[in-house]
């Protein structure tokens, strides 16, 4: 409470006052501040197994951006992180915290795959909108049933969602050790699609268009996963219905209010999360895998948390952060065939650090930051007042 | 050079104190001085700064510069643990209480001076018996303090800062939830407190009390003192006048009602909160065309949720609602808060903050809040963001919000802007039946007569207004009749002329036969 009566006077806990912080602070100075204090601490961890930070730093970069081949991967793990992150931020405009991207993304894979499976013989497109549909159609459910039991029954979604993980994971063992198996085979896995309704890598495709680029498991989901943030912005911000989510997710009485439904709009949101998470499945299962099996996620789900609150929760932002991560997870993984000692679970160890500044500790140089420009303002005198103040 | 000095030093005193939140300059070179042994008022509208100077000085501010002196020597305070040191205590408008301890457990909270509790309860009974003895803080120290009335919580935080040593009591707006008898216990309290050499520092803005209780005030707006004056000198009039920077009208000019048809018409109305228990208990009602009728009652007797409920915000438990004749209840489709939009009732909710606005919302989203779905603002998918600013511009023109800026987010608005833009989205569709909660709560002296006439005018064109509101001034100067609440029910009737303020006091605090 105590807090609160300070927060009212300084009008903090309404916002900026006008004119005070320039907006970029928020959007790109303090998220670059983070990655370098991330980056530096990994610095130190790697000085202190005994490496050069600045090499490894150097070819983690080079690995990841330095030529075409390592853009090619870089962006396919982005790929990914885009719809994971569209997926964790959606809830977040609904005030909901969705855990559950990794099962959300487990069964939209489930559902690409089964469009694969069934549809031998048919053209490419016509599996790819399948894929689409149905892993939308199985993410989304995987999303709603949490939402309805948040919205009907009060069951937190943060706990369901990480239950609906481990439900996600054991239905998939079940399909494919027991159902979907290829018949004799010894590994969990389906059969392999006929090739002619392979999602086309990105290489095939612009080789139609007369431009070669080399080969990499990049493939056309990366166009849907930059529609689809252009369609979150729309829907958002631009729709009624993302108004109706928005009311909900800042101030569920004054949704109340405005004759909105919380409950209806949980779930919604929910369903739409779930349902962009399930992209996650075309990228992996159409595009690079042309099979189900096992733990395709590989965490997905959850670096689209740190996507998210990176990139705050803004389609733009949530392609620069599911950049970084791409590049982390494209340029660690050459870094640790390159240095023994820098192992994979060290380049788990840097992504922590940058999930962990980037998310938990995000207003770290907050307060810091913004005293100094409140400085700079000051010297520039003239106040505003009638702002946000309040006696 | 030899400065005269009055024999004793002053209390309090603040020699140029400035605060800058971003661009805005809080304080800007805030001097005033509280002689020991004095009630002192500071006085100022929503934004004036008084708040600003009374936290840094209770330490949860810090200061961009200037000297804060107690009993004449500088001291740092730098956290409210410094200024209990320094003899400094402060009651918040909001308590800090933990409603299941009792009276004793919340005054020893954080003063428990030992490894047991024992030994520091026995001590503290003491000492409280003798602090309730000395100053007519009379509580029970062995309720929970969940279980007290409103007033008493009060006397517990003021027993918490006395326990404390305090010598200087600030009070942040202290009565805005007490009913009248317990602001005049409040204020006996307080000028004990004087009596016995204790320094009182009041923030409110409401002037009566100032003109009442204290023996000097300051007077704030825009962030710089613009007066110190001993109470005695000044007026009212004057009061308003150096608050607001020019000539106010206190009084609200008002034709006699000429009331039409019922359009609200309530009977046997039960609602209950979230927690089942039932907070209005059968309440009848009406409300003609062309007459405000005010709900007057203590904070928490029911007033909120009748007014949710007739919103079609929270189910009834029971009884008859009809509009212009229609009954209501009976068709569940239409009783909800988007139904009664549609059938022509507004509602300026109790807490525009909570539950009027998104307050990170743009201004002109917050002009459509409830009105979303509307064709004016839709196309087939994507809403039509010029008709939206247009519309918030013109409205944001006809109430004078300021800035004039539909694109700011409602959280950097006043609060009178922000009540402006909730009436203007409110009021310009016509409703037949307003629904008002607190219209000027938080509201700044110039916005509250602008406020005041609006709702007067949408009277005068024949709407039916109900009003609720704490503030008993409020609802004498609006209301064509006044209806008491208390504890769930209506307790009494009385025309605004005839309704003295001990006798709405009594029915308000629910004494039986008042008359």
């Amino acid at each position: 409470m105590a807090q609160d009566a300070a927060q009212g006077v300084t009008g903090r806990g309404f916002g900026r006052p006008p004119g005070a912080i320039p907006g970029w602070v928020g959007y790109a100075l303090l998220p670059l501040l983070n990655l370098i204090a991330a980056l530096a601490l990994s610095g130190l961890v790697i000085l202190v197994i005994g490496e050069n930070p600045l090499d490894v730093l150097a070819l983690l970069v080079t690995e990841a951006v330095g030529y075409p081949e390592a853009i090619g991967y870089t962006l396919y793990y982005t790929t990914s992180y885009i719809f994971t992150g569209l997926a964790v931020a959606v809830a977040f405009h609904c005030g909901l915290f969705n855990i559950g991207g990794e099962g959300q993304a487990y069964l939209g894979g489930l559902g690409a795959g089964l469009v694969g499976l069934a549809l031998t013989g048919w053209p490419w497109p016509v599996a790819a909108l399948g894929a689409v549909a149905l892993s939308a159609l199985f993410g989304a459910a995987w999303g709603a049933v949490p939402g309805w039991l948040q919205a009907r029954r009060g069951s937190h979604i943060v706990i369901t969602t990480i239950m609906f993980n481990f439900i996600a994971a054991a239905i998939m063992t079940y399909l494919l050790v027991d159902v979907l198996i290829r018949p004799g085979s010894q590994s969990p896995e389906t059969r392999e699609f006929d090739p002619g309704v392979w999602l086309p890598t990105m290489d095939r495709a612009l080789g139609w268009v007369g431009v070669a680029i080399p080969a990499s498991p990049l493939n056309l989901s990366f166009l849907w996963a930059l529609a689809c943030c252009a369609l979150f912005y729309l829907f958002l911000w631009r729709t009624r219905w993302g108004y109706e989510i928005r009311t909900v997710g800042r101030n569920e009485r004054a949704a109340v209010y405005a004759g909105i439904s919380p409950a209806r709009n949980i779930i919604l949101a929910m369903a739409i999360s779930g349902a962009l998470a399930g992209f996650v499945g075309v990228n992996e299962i159409m595009g690079v895998q042309h099979r189900i099996l096992l733990n395709f996620t590989g965490g997905v789900g959850f670096v689209g948390i740190a996507v998210a609150l990176m990139g705050r929760n803004h389609p733009v932002g949530i392609i620069l952060a599911a950049l970084l991560f791409g590049v982390l997870a494209q340029g660690g993984g050459q870094v640790s065939f390159e240095y023994p000692t820098v192992n994979r679970e060290l380049v788990m160890v840097i992504q922590g650090l940058v999930i962990l500044f980037a998310g938990a500790l995000e207003n770290l140089f907050k307060p810091r930051v913004e005293a100094l420009f409140r400085r700079r303002s000051e010297g520039r005198g003239g106040g505003h007042d009638g702002g946000a103040a309040h006696g | 050079m030899k400065v005269p000095m009055p024999r004793q030093p002053p209390a309090l005193e603040t020699r140029g104190v400035n605060k800058w939140f971003g661009a805005n300059h809080a304080n800007r070179d805030v001097s005033l001085a509280v002689p020991k042994g004095t009630i002192h008022g500071v006085i100022g509208e929503n934004g004036a700064g008084k708040s600003t100077i009374m936290s840094i000085v209770y330490g949860y501010l810090p200061a961009d510069g200037g000297t804060i002196l107690v009993d004449g020597r500088p001291v740092a305070v730098r956290s409210p643990r410094d200024a209990l040191v320094a003899g400094i205590g402060m009651v918040h408008q909001h308590f800090m209480l933990v409603d299941p301890f009792t009276v004793l457990e919340n005054v020893l909270l954080g003063a428990e001076g030992g490894v047991t509790l024992a030994a520091g309860m026995a001590r503290a009974r003491v000492e409280l018996t003798r602090l309730a003895r000395d100053y007519g803080l009379e509580v029970d120290l062995d309720r929970p303090v969940g279980e007290l009335p409103v007033g008493a919580q009060q006397r517990v935080e003021i027993l918490k800062a006395l326990y404390r040593g305090a010598d200087l009591l600030i009070l942040d707006e202290p009565t805005g939830v007490l009913t009248p008898q317990e602001t005049d216990h409040l204020f006996r309290i307080l000028r004990a407190l004087r009596g016995q050499g204790k320094t009182v520092v009041i923030i409110t803005h409401k002037l009566r009390e100032i003109m009442e209780l204290t023996d000097n005030v300051t007077v704030m707006r825009r962030g710089q003192v613009v007066a110190n004056v001993a109470t005695a000198d000044t007026s009212r009039e004057e009061l308003a006048e150096l608050m607001v920077g020019r000539k106010v009208l206190l009084r609200v000019e008002k034709a006699p009602a000429t009331p039409g048809p019922a359009v609200l018409e309530v009977s046997g109305l039960r609602v209950r909160d979230g927690a089942g228990v039932e907070r209005v208990k059968g309440v009848g009602l009406t409300v003609r065309a062309g007459e405000i009728v005010g709900i007057a009652g203590v904070s928490g007797n029911g007033q909120s949720e009748l007014l949710e409920a007739l919103a079609g915000m929270r189910p009834l438990a029971g009884g008859s609602v009809r509009l212009r004749g229609e009954e209501l209840t009976d068709r569940p489709d239409r009783f909800t808060a988007r139904g009664l939009r549609a059938l022509g009732v507004g509602h300026v909710p109790e807490d525009r903050q909570r539950v009027g606005l998104v307050t990170s919302f743009e201004a002109q989203e917050c002009a459509i809040l409830g009105h979303q779905g509307d064709p004016a603002f839709n196309g087939r998918l994507l809403m039509d963001r010029h008709a939206l600013f247009d519309r918030c511009a013109a409205e944001m023109d006809a109430y004078d919000v300021r800035p004039r800026d539909p694109r700011l987010p409602a959280a950097n608005f006043s609060g009178g802007n922000q009540q402006k833009i909730v009436l203007a989205r409110e009021m310009e569709r016509n409703p037949d039946l307003l629904l008002v909660g607190q219209p000027t709560r938080g509201v700044d002296i110039g916005a509250i007569e602008f406020i005041h006439r609006r709702l007067v005018a949408l009277r005068d064109q024949g709407k039916a207004i109900l009003l609720v509101s704490v503030e008993l001034d409020e609802i004498r100067a609006l209301s064509d009749r006044i209806l008491v609440m208390f504890d769930g029910r209506l307790v009494g009737e009385a025309a605004p002329d005839e309704a003295d303020e001990r006798r709405l006091g009594l029915m308000m605090a629910g004494v039986a036969g008042a008359a």
